[in-house]
């Protein structure tokens, strides 16, 4: 297993996800003599987990069940250990595709924060591109190191632990895209700028707040950067529903019930008229809309060095 | 940019895919021009379009400030009397005709204005910049990508793509977790453009198996992003039509049987529809035109035509050969049931679809499925959930909102909702033996109820 080669079987050493029922899943790490804790009783790696192809119904102690899914940088930005706020998978999409990101890109990042975007973009750019991520807060430049070794990944990334707003990514003219997630981007647009190849490349920006936005657009415009494009995704993400709606009565059913004497030329009208209201309901399949959806994430601000 | 490339034309957001070719003319916006002059120079140069079609790289810094600083702060006194420009429709056109410079026209036209200088600042900068995309001929040439393609064909031809919107493409190729080294099944039939992306992403690396309707694949899309040839080498394309048999496992039998059918009907029906997408047409053109001489002067030039028409049969047995080996090769690929995904983007209904070519996908691999509608999605999902073998699956569209960001006028442009299409998504997982009576029992604790699944993803800020 690695986050950007996928293996068939389960092995020692390996991140997997443990995939309870919607939307309930978490990641292991397998190891030989572990236990792994569910709510369906316990999962021992030796014989439970290694060995085992990935995709397998694995049964607990209790009986229940669960299934070992294989990582991928989507599932691992729902499963990760939060040590900051982080990008979710349809803002990252966006800013794969428009920062024109392939395998071989250079790519430079920062903060690396809890490494939900990093993931995505190794993915993205292996196996002969590279990020460099810049992460101001030690602790967490440290465990993004970490993680990434685990990862089967550090081949294809450079973690520096600086302020990128004073020293810049510690590269110049080599990135083929610069994405900055930090609370202040107006300040390391000039370092992005060389840190970017002469020929040119892609910059992209995230900010929560307008006038981050705001400042942010004239920095570039300040910089020579063009087609500068702010803009903003939404998930929408819908519950498959069967839906039963009941029938008013109107008090049709008697008026024809009465007139039945009367006319007996449609009977299968009536008939069917009948079922209908014996059953009271209409049924129906409906995309339901979610109770509560996310409203705003942040502004995404691209542009062009030309 | 080289001769021969495939390039991209910009001008404002309005965009077209075209190839560098010498003497060319190209119609682009009710302009026309060569592409001459822009060989040679770097991708993202801006050109002005001069008299005669040529282009001249534009200079940085060149852009004229009007020096009337002077600038009224509301229009109480602004009455729209149609007077105000004091420059004729004919007076623009002969400027126009003498070859003035567009700025030079925008001037002229600002000082014509008897209401500019009393306009606020913000509306004599709109003004200026709505005659500037008028008069001001630029034109930038980009190197084309899957942002820009997919950008191009959701304006320009949407119905050829089935309003996939170009942010929808962007949550595909993530979703379905695109990536060098992995073996890919496509079925799309969005001009190519999925193709492209999906190959863009890929980078060469790994294979991919397009799944193709009728005749033969188009890849009308696929051919604007300029790969490289060997982008081509592990890209496989395998007839629908024939997905149930490779299911069945009697394919194997069907390649033997058709080289004496084809010989029989002089074979040209089924192979020339294919030759269409894949070849030039004039060689299908040529080949066309031979056998009709073979018919009706074969006697007189009987030994040349001979020999020709044996080289011919020659060169036809070895396309056929050719083809066959790569319909075999596919079918190979696809019976080994390990893709390590799948992606759908069609004008047809998905279920089917979905149901049968999963069975090419290997455990633990993420699906797409895109479909302008809901409600096929709605009846994929639920035949999905019967079936069993996915999890995870989900429902979901997409919102895009661009928006304009200048000092004290930010504010959303407009809203992209509804059009943009929908996805269905998920994840593959063992599908086991003998799991109806499995799944009737366990299936209840899998499919939480809805007050569950409800849970807003964490979120916190």
């Amino acid at each position: 297993m690695s986050f950007v080669e996928y293996g068939d079987t389960i092995k020692d050493g390996d991140t997997a996800i443990v995939f309870l029922g919607h939307e309930s899943m978490f990641p292991v790490k397998v190891q030989h003599g572990t236990v792994t804790q569910t709510k369906y009783g316990v999962i021992r790696h030796s014989t439970d987990l290694i060995g085992k192809k990935y995709g397998s119904k694995v049964t607990c102690s209790k009986g229940g069940w669960v299934f070992i899914l294989h990582p991928t940088p989507e599932l691992w930005t729902m499963n990760l250990p939060h040590r900051t706020q982080i990008l979710y998978s349809t803002d990252i999409s966006i800013i794969t595709m428009m920062l024109e990101l392939k395998p071989g890109s250079i790519v430079c990042e920062s903060g690396t924060g809890s490494g939900s975007l990093s993931h995505a973009l190794i993915r993205t750019v292996a196996p002969t591109g590279h990020l460099y991520t810049v992460e101001f807060h030690q602790q967490r430049a440290e465990k993004a190191r970490e993680e990434f070794r685990e990862h089967g990944v550090e081949h294809l990334v450079t973690v520096t632990n600086q302020d990128v707003c004073k020293n810049g990514f510690g590269v110049s003219n080599i990135a083929d895209a610069v994405f900055l997630d930090i609370p202040s981007p107006w300040e390391a647009i000039g370092h992005a700028k060389s840190a970017l190849k002469a020929e040119g490349g892609r910059i992209c920006s995230f900010s929560p707040c307008i006038e981050q936005v705001q400042r942010t657009c004239l920095a570039m415009e300040e910089y020579g950067f063009t087609e500068i494009n702010t803009l903003e995704i939404l998930l929408r993400v819908y519950n498959v529903r069967t839906i039963s709606l009941q029938i008013p009565d109107l008090g049709k059913a008697a008026e024809d019930n009465s007139s039945t004497g009367f006319d007996s030329s449609s009977p299968s009208h009536q008939d069917s008229l009948c079922a209908n209201l014996q059953q009271g309901t209409v049924q129906f399949k409906s995309g339901v809309p979610l109770r509560e959806v996310v409203g705003h994430t942040g502004y995404l601000t691209f542009a062009t060095k030309s | 940019i080289r001769e021969g490339d495939c390039a991209v034309l910009k001008r404002d957001e309005v965009f077209k895919a075209v190839s560098v070719l010498r003497r060319r003319k190209i119609i682009f916006e009710k302009q026309w021009f060569y592409l001459d002059n822009a060989i040679g120079h770097i991708y993202g140069t801006t050109f002005e379009v001069t008299s005669g079609g040529n282009l001249q790289p534009k200079q940085e810094g060149e852009e004229t400030t009007t020096e009337a600083k002077e600038a009224g702060t509301d229009n109480r006194n602004i009455v729209d009397d149609g007077k105000s420009q004091k420059l004729t429709h004919d007076d623009i056109k002969a400027l126009k005709d003498k070859g003035i410079k567009g700025q030079e026209i925008v001037q002229q036209l600002i000082e014509n204005s008897t209401t500019f200088r009393d306009k606020t600042e913000f509306a004599q900068d709109k003004y200026i910049k709505k005659k500037r995309k008028k008069y001001e001929a630029i034109i930038t040439i980009v190197k084309p990508s899957t942002r820009i393609l997919s950008t191009m064909y959701y304006a320009r031809e949407p119905g050829k793509i089935n309003h996939l919107r170009y942010d929808t493409l962007a949550q595909m190729l993530t979703l379905g977790n695109i990536h060098a080294g992995t073996k890919m099944i496509v079925m799309e039939t969005c001009a190519g453009l999925v193709l492209g992306a999906v190959m863009e992403r890929m980078g060469g690396y790994g294979s991919i198996i397009q799944m193709y309707p009728g005749g033969g694949p188009v890849r009308a899309a696929t051919s604007c992003f300029g790969f490289p040839k060997a982008f081509f080498e592990n890209l496989h394309e395998f007839p629908l039509s024939k997905v149930q048999s490779v299911l069945c496992g009697t394919f194997s039998a069907e390649p033997e049987e058709m080289p004496l059918l084809e010989e029989e009907s002089n074979g040209l029906s089924e192979e020339k529809q294919q030759e269409t997408e894949e070849e030039p047409a004039a060689e299908t053109a040529m080949e066309e035109q031979d056998t009709m001489d073979i018919s009706a002067e074969g006697v007189e030039l009987k030994d040349s035509k001979e020999k020709e028409n044996k080289e011919n049969v020659r060169e036809k047995q070895m396309k056929q050969w050719e083809r066959r080996k790569k319909l075999k090769e596919a079918a190979a690929l696809l019976r080994e049931k390990n893709a390590d995904g799948l992606i759908v983007a069609s004008k047809f209904h998905p279920t089917p679809l979905l149901l049968s070519l999963l069975e090419f996908v290997a455990p633990s691999r993420p699906f797409v499925v895109y479909c302008q509608y809901k409600e096929p999605l709605l009846d994929c999902y639920t035949k999905l959930r019967e079936r069993g073998g996915v999890i995870n699956l989900k429902l979901s569209e997409s919102w895009l909102r661009n928006y304009q960001v200048l000092p004290d006028r930010s504010h959303p442009k407009l809203t992209m909702s509804g059009g943009g299409g929908y996805l269905l998504s998920g994840t593959t997982v063992l599908l086991e033996q003998g799991r109806a009576e499995g799944s009737s029992s366990q299936a209840p604790k899998l499919e939480e109820p809805s007050s569950k699944r409800c849970k807003l993803q964490e979120f916190p800020c």
